[in-house]
């Protein structure tokens, strides 16, 4: 043998998944919803989610580059990061406010706290409450020259009916990405078979949230109002898509189990007692906040050091 | 019969089709035979020959150098050479005795004598598993005289044999119980002779339905003892998920397996606890599976213990290629070996040769946070947290956080998306402890 041989300690195999290949798998998911807003919406969506996607990732290239850091675009999170920001951006907004968005989220929320895996808040989600703040008539303008409208739930909280059917295809005022619950549930199904993320969060969140309107939605065993609060407002895609992000949500099982219902509590109580009819974004980034101490009060116990019976 | 698992766990790839359908074959060494004298867990042995002795096969050539200790006897006859420092699988150097082949093997007197174990007390069979150096050969080493003398032997009701074999490409206990049943079950009624309160429970992982069916029919007439199928899963054949998934009981770090009634042992050294008590032949020998894709031939190997790794290497057809990486035991939790210059020792489980080094391919990236290390863990950890205070160097946040129940397993490792090198922070800092509570002691 001429070659010296490897020496490391074990294992000395390791599994095929990587960090871009999840990422992958993540925007696979979210292209169902991608291509229903561009059928909907049409090319002002298309421009919107490139804007975004290039943006991110451009922001991030860059920083890394004036850092000297090593560059990690490749691993596809800022393109995940802009993708689910441009899917909460409604279709007909100045081209500019989703590219500030993009920057805003990777390069204050993600890089400057330290990249990948170190930011406290979904990057993408405090872009959009950056925006959502700063721009709110902007971003809420759901029709193209000022045509007013009401998504589902502001209908719903103003009294009138809808259609659910309409609410479950996604043929209903919203952000690109947010309507269409049945491809938004397509991309579900992939990332749970693949077993990108787990049942928990998204169901219990769903749960939740299901439970309050039940409780104090005030329409009593009103199985259609339930319904529309679960299809409308962007609970489905932030359950599964935003909820469900590795960085800020806890990785312990019972955490994740406790942080569903946080969720469906904060989004219950901002949709029912709050001036507006959404609350999915903010109770997402409040969650985010109280991930840490989820964590450290539902730490497993190791096996073999269960209390004595 | 219902198969039974354990929480967590992964399913590497198995390799184990390379080398599970050839027959062992056994081979004779051709060169010198090397014993190191720290071939197990507790003290070295200390050596009873010296240079210029001839010894016997059998022959004791160093004697237990404590209670946790194990003695070693010569695999061949001919001379003692040297005693001198000599590189081990690990990467140490240890006293070693080094004896030149006559290739006669001449044995001592006595050896191979049959004994029938149902006429000997306790005491001796005791004594025998003691004199003959047998030490749990599934990796640890540890002297099996100390595991089968608990303090209360009435207290022991559970004889469980490890045949999980989980490791990746391993097929040697495979091999050994399509071809040597009859002394596994040999080495279990010996055993439940010690602990009258016992029954034998076998665990096979269900990929190797064919050694299930066989102990099952060889044991149905057998009321002490019992097959159970596991779940194939990595680490199966770990003591405390094989003790879980075969009585439900939990043990951890601190505990022995005895404490909660249970003795384990692997396939092969039930095989070497038979041989030592029935037919007066100490531990002298193994199964080695060489195996990978850099093998011409892979296969199983009965193999004398002090045979250089280099010998099975030429046995097995020699290499395809250049291997990158050549390991002792396993892939999930095997020594990487820089030479090939080592003995086959007692707990010599495999050499497996890989063509390329998939771990030196990929860099190590920031941690997600994804969750699968805690997910794969199979002692309820969170090795992403436990990471944190191991490559800080903070033993106390790292035992307080649950490390010292981590047995290394690899599973976490194996999982992560982001390469991190999990598992070696973790032995670090387990060792790192270790150290600290024996110089608290002394």
């Amino acid at each position: 043998m001429n070659k010296l041989l490897n020496v490391s300690t074990s294992p000395h195999v390791r599994s095929s998944a990587s960090t871009s290949s999840i990422m992958c798998d993540v925007l696979i998911a979210m292209a169902p919803a991608a291509l229903f807003g561009i059928y909907q919406f049409g090319f002002r969506a298309f421009l919107i989610i490139v804007i975004c996607v290039a943006t991110a990732m451009l922001t991030e290239y860059i920083y890394e580059k004036a850092m000297k850091k090593p560059i990690t675009i490749m691993d596809y999170s800022a393109a995940v990061t802009g993708l689910i920001l441009a899917l909460n951006m409604p279709a007909y907004i100045d081209l500019w406010i989703p590219a500030l968005g993009s920057v805003f989220a990777i390069l204050i929320v993600k890089q400057l706290y330290g990249g990948l895996g170190q930011n406290f808040m979904n990057p993408a989600l405090a872009g959009r409450c950056f925006l959502l703040i700063s721009f709110a008539g902007k971003m809420t303008q759901f029709f193209p020259d000022g045509v007013t409208g009401a998504t589902p739930l502001a209908a719903l909280k103003a009294g009138e009916s809808v259609n659910l059917l309409d609410m479950f295809i996604g043929t209903i005022p919203g952000t690109i990405g947010e309507t269409s619950v049945i491809a938004l549930l397509i991309g579900a199904a992939y990332m749970l078979a693949k077993k990108v993320i787990n049942w928990k969060i998204p169901f219990t969140y769903i749960a939740t949230v299901a439970v309050f309107a039940l409780i104090f939605g005030g329409h009593g065993f009103d199985m259609t109002y339930v319904a529309a609060q679960i299809c409308g407002g962007g609970l489905i895609f932030g359950a599964f898509f935003m909820a469900t992000d590795y960085v800020t949500s806890p990785i312990t099982p019972n955490g994740q189990i406790i942080y569903g219902v946080c969720l469906g509590l904060l989004t219950g109580i901002f949709r029912i007692f709050g001036p507006s009819a959404e609350g999915v974004s903010y109770a997402i980034i409040f969650c985010n906040l109280l991930v840490p101490l989820i964590e450290k009060v539902t730490m497993p116990t190791p096996f073999g050091r269960e209390a004595k019976k | 019969m219902e198969k039974a698992t354990f929480q967590g766990g992964t399913h590497p790839y198995d390799g184990k089709e390379l080398s599970k359908s050839l027959p062992i074959k056994a081979v004779l060494p051709k060169g010198d035979l090397v014993y190191p004298m720290s071939q197990h867990i507790g003290a070295p042995a200390k050596p009873v020959v010296s240079v210029g002795d001839h010894v016997l096969v059998g022959q004791r050539i160093a004697e237990a150098g404590g209670f946790v200790s194990a003695n070693i006897c010569s695999s061949v006859s001919g001379t003692v050479k040297a005693i001198e420092p000599r590189l081990l699988v690990s990467g140490a150097v240890c006293p070693a005795i080094v004896v030149e082949n006559d290739h006669e093997y001449k044995a001592v007197e006595g050896f191979g004598d049959q004994r029938d174990y149902t006429k000997l007390s306790k005491e001796e069979i005791r004594k025998y598993v003691q004199d003959a150096g047998v030490v749990g050969m599934g990796g640890a080493g540890f002297p099996n005289h100390v595991k089968i003398t608990p303090q209360d032997d009435s207290k022991i009701d559970y004889v469980l044999v490890n045949g999980a074999e989980c490791e990746p490409y391993l097929t040697s206990d495979y091999r050994v119980m399509l071809e040597d049943p009859e002394r596994i079950i040999g080495g279990v009624k010996v055993l439940l002779r010690l602990f009258e309160n016992a029954k034998g429970v076998i665990g096979i992982e269900d990929n190797k339905p064919d050694c299930i069916e066989k102990l099952t029919e060889m044991t149905k007439d057998e009321p002490r003892i019992t097959v159970q199928p596991l779940r194939t899963k990595y680490p199966q054949g770990a003591e405390r998920t094989l003790i879980y998934a075969c009585t439900g009981r939990k043990i951890n770090s601190s505990m022995l397996p005895a404490d909660a009634g249970v003795v384990v042992d692997n396939i092969d050294t039930v095989v070497a606890i038979y041989k030592a008590v029935c037919e007066n032949t100490p531990l002298i020998r193994r199964v080695v599976t060489v195996t990978g894709d850099a093998i011409k031939e892979p296969r199983n190997f009965e193999v004398k213990t002090g045979t250089c790794y280099a010998e099975l290497i030429d046995e097995a057809g020699g290499f395809t290629c250049e291997p990158e990486k050549i390991v002792s035991g396993g892939p999930m939790m095997g020594m990487a070996l820089y030479s090939l210059e080592v003995p086959v020792t007692k707990t010599s489980s495999a050499l497996l040769c890989m063509s390329k080094d998939e771990v030196a391919a990929m860099a190590p990236t920031a941690c997600i946070r994804c969750g699968r290390c805690v997910e794969a863990c199979p002692s309820n950890l969170v090795p992403q947290k436990m990471v944190e205070f191991a490559e800080r160097f903070d033993d106390e946040g790292f035992e307080k956080i649950g490390g010292m129940e981590c047995y290394e397993c690899g599973s976490c490792t194996y999982v992560c998306p982001a390469k991190r090198r999990l598992t070696q922070a973790f032995k670090q800092a387990r060792k790192s402890v270790m150290d600290k509570r024996r110089n608290a002691k002394k």
